[in-house]
C-alpha cells in the first residue's frame, strides 16, 4: 500500500505508456518525454501561482497588514485574477527598441528556467530526465541565463535597462563561481554527477535518527548556506536585487516589458527560486528521503514538495527582512568571502571523509572551517576606517 | 530517424555561424554565435562526448558568448555603423573549403560505420585527469590564471 | 542509423571556413575574435568526430583533447577581449584597418 502511493505517477505513465507499446520505439520515446514534460509544467505552474500569492501574504504579515483576501478564499485565487488583467494588457515596444531581440528574451529566461527543472529528483523514480552529468546539466543551462538578461537590457534600447542588465550579468557571473564550488564536496564525497546517486547517497540513518543528509555535517551545513545564498543571487531576489531595484533604476532589465512579457519574467524568476531549492534539497537535504525512520511511509514526493516548501518561505522570509545591499558590496562579499569559504567547504569536506566520516572526521571539518572563518572575518579589511561616533543630543 | 537529427542541427549550426559572420549589427551577430555553439554543443551530445558538450554549453555560451557582449558594450562608440566588408576574404574561403573538401572527399574508405558507442563517462574522464592526463591539467591551470592575471591587468586604469 | 565521418568532416570543414571568413573579411576587432571562436570549435568537432568513429576500444585522447581545447579557447577569448578594450580606450575605436600606427 504504501509503495502503491509512492510510486502512483510512474505507474500511471506506465500504464499511457502500454496503450502505445505497438508504435516503433522513436514513438514510445517522444511520448514519454513529452508526459514528464506536461506533468512537470502542471505541477509547477500551479506552484508558481501558490508562491505568488503565498510570497504576497507572507509579505503582509511581516509587515503587519493582510494580504490579498479579496478573491476566493483567503485570497487564493489571486493569481487567477493577475493572469486575466497580465493577459489583457496592451502590449507595448518601444519604437526604436530592437524587436526580434526584445520578443526573444522572455522566452529564452522562460525556456532556460523549465530547461534547469527537467534533471532534479522529485520523489523514488520519479526523475523527469535523468542524465548522466545531471548536476553539470543543471549549471550549464543556468549559465545561459545571463545572455538572456543582457537581450533582455539590450532590446529595450533604454539606459535603465542596459544598466540593470549590466549589474545583473556581473552579479550572476561573480556568483555562478561560488554556486559550483559549494557542489564540489558533494560530488567529490558521493563520486558521482547524477542527482539520483546523490539522493540515494543520503538515504539511511545513524542511531536509528538521524539522516544521512549533508546538511548534518559541518562542511555540508556551510556549504548549503553558501549555495543558498548564491541561489539567491542567482535569482536576483532581495537582498540582491540591485538588477530590479525599484527605487534606482526602475525595474532594470524589465522596465520596457507591459503585459504578459513582464508575466514570463515573473515566472523565469520564480523558476529559477524553485531549481535552486530543488536542487539544494537534492544536494545537501536528502532529496526525497524522510528525515525519520518511522516517517517513511509518506510518499517520496510529498517530503520533497514539503522541503521545497520549507525553502521557499526561507526565500519569502528574506526577502520581507533585509534590505538591499549594494552592488559594490554584492562583489566584495561574492569574492572576498564566499570564494575562499567555498574552497575551505571542499578541504573540510576532504577532511571529513579522510578521518572515517564519523565523529573524528566532523571536528576536523568543524574546526578547519572555524579557522578558516575566523581567519577570513578578521583580516578582510572590507570597510574604510570610520571616524569615532559623535552623539550629540537635543538639548 | 537520427539522421534527420544529424541534418537539421548541422543545418542550425552553419546557417547561425554564417548568420554570425555576416550580419552587420554586431549584437545580434554575436547571439547567432551563441547559437550556433549551442549546435555544436548538440553535435557533441548526439556524438557520445557528453561531458564535452555539458563543457561546451558552459564555457562558450554561459562566459565567451557574455564576455563578448560585454565588450560590445563597453566598446560602444561606433557600434551601429558596418566598417565593411572584405570581398577578398570570401574567396580565400572558398578556396579553403573547396581544398579541405577535396581532402575529405578523396580519402578513401574512412570508417564507414560507426563501433557501438559506449559513452565516455564523468569519473572515466577524472580518473584520466588525474592519472595520464594530470600534467596537461596542471599547465592548463596555469595558463588559466595567467590569463586571468593578464586580462586583469590589460585592463586596469592606468595610474596617471 | 548515424552519418559516416565524411559527414561531420565536412561540417567541421564548413564551420572552420565560416569562421575564416568571419576573420578576414570583418573589419572589426571583436568579429575577428568571433572567428577564431568558430574555427577552434570546429577543430574540436574534428578531434570528437574521430574519436567517436576510430577504432573500439577507444583511447579518450579526442575527448581529452577537445576539453582542453575549450578551456584554452575561453583563456585566449578573456585576453584577446582585454586586448580589445585597451586598445579602444587608447585610439577609440575597434577598426583594424585604423591601427596602423607603426606602419611604414
Amino acid at each position: 500500500m504504501r509503495g502503491f502511493i509512492d510510486q502512483i505517477f510512474v505507474n500511471a505513465k506506465q500504464q499511457i505508456l502500454s496503450l502505445v507499446a505497438g508504435a516503433p520505439d522513436w514513438l514510445g520515446q517522444i511520448v514519454s518525454s513529452l508526459l514528464n514534460i506536461t506533468a512537470l509544467l502542471v505541477v509547477f505552474l500551479t506552484l508558481f501561482a501558490l508562491a505568488s500569492v503565498w510570497e504576497r501574504k507572507i509579505l503582509a504579515r511581516i509587515q503587519n497588514r493582510l494580504g490579498p483576501n479579496r478573491v476566493g478564499p483567503f485570497g487564493l485565487l489571486q493569481p487567477a485574477a493577475d493572469g486575466i488583467k497580465m493577459l489583457i494588457k496592451e502590449d507595448i515596444v518601444p519604437a526604436r527598441a530592437d524587436k526580434v531581440v526584445h520578443f526573444l528574451a522572455p522566452i529564452l529566461i522562460a525556456a532556460t528556467a523549465v530547461l534547469a527543472l527537467g534533471v532534479i529528483p522529485y520523489g523514488r523514480n520519479m526523475t523527469p530526465f535523468a542524465i548522466d552529468g545531471g548536476i553539470l546539466f543543471f549549471f550549464a543551462v543556468g549559465s545561459t541565463t545571463e545572455v538572456s538578461v543582457f537581450m533582455a537590457g539590450w532590446g529595450s534600447n533604454n539606459k535603465f535597462s542596459m544598466l540593470g542588465a549590466m549589474r545583473a550579468i556581473a552579479q550572476m557571473v561573480s556568483y555562478e563561481l561560488p554556486l559550483i564550488i559549494t557542489v564540489l564536496p558533494v560530488v567529490m564525497v558521493v563520486g558521482s554527477l547524477t542527482p539520483d546517486a546523490i539522493v540515494a547517497a543520503q538515504g539511511g540513518y545513524s542511531f536509528g535518527v538521524l539522516p544521512h543528509w549533508f546538511v548534518f555535517t559541518p562542511w555540508g551545513a556551510v556549504a548549503f548556506i553558501l549555495f543558498f545564498v548564491s541561489g539567491l543571487v542567482e535569482s536576483n531576489r532581495t537582498p540582491f536585487d540591485v538588477p530590479e531595484g525599484e527605487s534606482e533604476i526602475v525595474a532594470g532589465h524589465m522596465t520596457e516589458y507591459s503585459g504578459f512579457k513582464y508575466a514570463t519574467f515573473f515566472l523565469a524568476e520564480y523558476f529559477g527560486m524553485f531549481a535552486v531549492s530543488g536542487m539544494a534539497i537534492t544536494l545537501f537535504l536528502g532529496g526525497w528521503h524522510a528525515p525519520l525512520p518511522f516517517l517513511e511511509f509518506v510518499p517520496s514526493y510529498a517530503w520533497f514538495f514539503a522541503k521545497l516548501g520549507v525553502l521557499i518561505f526561507v526565500f519569502i522570509w528574506i526577502r520581507g527582512t533585509l534590505p538591499r545591499i549594494r552592488v559594490d558590496q554584492v562583489m566584495n562579499f561574492a569574492w572576498k568571502f564566499m570564494l575562499p569559504m567555498a574552497f575551505a567547504c571542499v578541504i573540510a569536506a576532504a577532511l571529513w571523509h579522510y578521518q572515517g566520516r564519523r565523529w573524528a572526521g566532523a571536528l576536523w571539518s568543524l574546526g578547519w572551517l572555524v579557522l578558516v572563518y575566523m581567519a577570513l572575518t578578521r583580516f578582510l579589511d572590507a570597510g574604510r576606517k570610520f571616524a569615532p561616533r559623535t552623539y550629540r543630543y537635543a538639548e | 530517424m537520427s539522421s534527420v537529427a544529424f541534418i537539421v542541427i548541422a543545418i542550425l549550426t552553419l546557417a547561425a555561424a554564417l548568420a554570425a559572420a555576416t550580419l552587420p549589427k554586431l549584437i545580434h551577430a554575436a547571439l547567432c554565435f551563441a547559437l550556433s555553439f549551442v549546435g555544436v554543443a548538440a553535435f557533441y551530445f548526439l556524438l557520445g562526448a557528453e561531458f564535452v558538450g555539458l563543457v561546451q554549453i558552459f564555457v562558450y555560451v554561459g562566459a565567451v558568448a557574455v564576455l563578448i557582449v560585454f565588450t560590445i558594450l563597453l566598446t560602444r562608440h561606433d557600434v551601429e555603423k558596418d566598417h565593411g566588408f572584405n570581398w577578398s576574404g570570401v574567396a580565400v574561403t572558398l578556396a579553403v573549403f573547396a581544398g579541405l573538401i577535396w581532402a575529405v572527399l578523396k580519402s578513401g574508405n574512412l570508417a564507414p560505420t560507426a563501433a557501438p558507442v559506449a559513452p565516455l563517462t564523468v569519473k572515466q574522464i577524472g580518473e584520466l585527469l588525474m592519472t595520464d592526463y594530470v600534467w596537461p591539467l596542471q599547465c592548463v591551470g596555469v595558463l588559466l590564471t595567467a590569463a586571468l592575471i593578464g586580462a586583469l591587468v590589460l585592463v586596469l586604469e592606468e595610474k596617471r | 542509423m548515424t552519418p559516416t565521418l565524411q559527414f561531420f568532416l565536412i561540417v567541421s570543414a564548413a564551420l572552420f571556413c565560416i569562421g575564416l571568413l568571419a576573420a578576414l573579411s570583418r573589419r572589426h576587432a571583436i568579429f575577428i575574435l568571433i572567428g577564431i571562436e568558430m574555427m577552434l570549435a570546429a577543430a574540436g568537432l574534428n578531434f570528437i568526430a574521430f574519436w567517436r568513429f576510430g577504432p573500439r576500444p577507444a583511447p579518450p585522447t579526442g575527448v581529452m583533447v577537445t576539453i582542453f581545447a575549450i578551456a584554452i579557447a575561453a583563456a585566449e577569448a578573456a585576453v584577446g577581449l582585454a586586448l580589445v578594450i585597451a586598445v579602444y580606450r587608447h585610439y577609440r575605436t575597434t577598426n583594424v584597418d585604423q591601427l596602423d600606427h607603426l606602419k611604414g
